[in-house]
């Protein structure tokens, strides 16, 4: 960087103090697909829509939650390239730790790290912020884990949570949803219903997908076989 | 003459039940010539954590300040205590990035966890291989008398001061074998809720 003429930072301050371009970076998430996340008391479980444009692409090789470490994974909101590379950044960090201490990086470690590469694109030359939000949802010593961070870097841990298109209501709907003794497979009842709720058309083990990370520290994107179990569970 | 042998030390580290004792001698010298007699070889990284660092003193105490900075590092970050086993591996990652001009360092680890009070204890070599073990690990100039000493006196599941007393022994009867060693040792037992560090003398000369 340094070259280029436009290797100035494109993210500066409007008179007002804001961060336009961060503002419209959230627009950008709102827009996507939407996902949540639920902490249980014994597990964390993902969710999230995989509304496709057409129906001739093929929807199995679409993955919208990708395992990031044995017991970590994420789920995204927003622009599906910029995604990639963070999860590319987050599992190369969980790796680095894992090199040097050999045991898996804590999740709180991992998400502080993946929070200050968004960071990072808020303030240097000739990028802009990524177009996404993320869940990160892992198990490690201190239990079950529910994070979310956004395009400024900022990051949060939840007890449930939704980004993406409806997550307003989505959040809403968790909220009168959400109890503290909850167990994983509730969590992931809810977590269909949630969704469920403002899906458009017919929900079904091909269109959603569904991670879940449990007291065994093993995150896992359920196959659509087992998303469709579940859904019958629910109806 | 190897460079192992420049300053000379003897060091034992061994398991207990629910504890674990780490010391050194206490001698400093070049070669032959014995320059101080109260330097201590075992470093503390946090109150269960011990590391012993035989070899080239120089590179034992740049050793010694590059742990110290990471584990500090370490506990701004994650805000705990590093586990003995983590520790390990953090050692041997830190020697073996010098993997072509290392640290002339021997170090012994021991340690016990903080949830479970089981004891921890390993070794390596220069470039960061590590031996662990479930009895004792010694390094130093007198590796042979000190696994001797140890091979015939170590029981399993000793207690706090019956471990005291065999490091003891082990340490002190090792190194009078050992003209580059000696001159007293200091003892560390760590247990649950504390840290008991003894001084002795042994034969000063």
């Amino acid at each position: 960087m340094g070259e280029s003429q436009y290797s100035f930072s494109l993210t500066t301050f409007s008179p007002s103090g804001k961060l336009v371009q961060i503002e419209y970076a959230l627009n950008a998430v709102a827009a996507g697909a939407t996902s949540l996340g639920i902490k249980a008391t014994n597990g964390v479980v993902l969710a999230t829509e995989k509304k496709l444009r057409s129906t001739l692409i093929d929807e199995s090789t679409v993955k919208r939650i990708s395992v990031v470490s044995p017991n970590i994974g994420l789920a995204y909101s927003g622009m599906g390239p910029d995604s990639r590379l963070l999860v590319r950044r987050a599992r190369k960090q969980a790796q680095a730790y894992y090199r040097v201490y050999k045991e898996h990086i804590p999740v709180a470690q991992l998400c502080r790290e993946t929070a200050a590469v968004m960071q990072e694109f808020t303030q240097s030359g000739g990028v802009r912020p990524f177009g996404v939000s993320l869940l990160m949802a892992g198990y490690d010593d201190n239990g079950p884990q529910l994070y979310q961070i956004d395009p400024s870097g900022s990051y949060f841990a939840w007890k449930a949570s939704a980004i993406g298109k409806n997550m307003t209501n989505a959040k809403t709907f968790l909220e009168k949803r959400y109890s503290e003794d909850m167990e994983l497979e509730d969590a992931v009842h809810t977590a269909l219903l949630t969704l469920k709720e403002g899906f458009e058309g017919q929900i079904s083990g091909h269109n959603i997908e569904v991670a879940i990370v449990g007291e065994d520290q093993k995150f896992r994107v359920l196959t659509p076989a087992e998303v469709s179990d579940y859904l019958e569970e629910v109806e | 003459m190897s460079i192992f042998e420049y300053n000379g030390a003897a060091i034992v580290a061994m398991a207990g039940k629910e504890c674990v004792a780490i010391g050194s001698d206490l001698r400093f010298g070049v070669q032959f010539q014995t320059l101080a007699t109260d330097y201590k070889k075992v470093y503390k990284i946090h109150d269960k954590l011990f590391i012993g660092l035989a070899g080239l003193g120089t590179d034992a105490q740049t050793m010694y300040q590059k742990l110290k900075f990471r584990h500090n590092l370490y506990k701004l970050r994650e805000e705990r205590n590093i586990k003995p086993s983590t520790f390990g591996e953090l050692v041997s990652s830190v020697l073996y990035e010098k993997r072509f001009g290392p640290y002339f360092v021997s170090p012994v680890i021991a340690g016990l966890d903080d949830k479970t009070s089981a004891p921890y204890i390993c070794g390596m070599d220069t470039i960061g291989a590590i031996e662990t073990a479930d009895d004792f690990m010694v390094a130093g100039t007198a590796p042979d008398s000190l696994y001797g000493m140890c091979e015939s006196m170590f029981r399993p599941d000793m207690e706090p001061e019956e471990l005291f007393e065999t490091v003891t022994q082990c340490l002190m009867s090792g190194a009078d074998r050992d003209a580059l060693s000696g001159w007293g040792a200091i003892v560390y037992v760590i247990t649950k809720d504390k840290v008991v560090a003894r001084t002795l003398k042994g034969r000063m000369d």
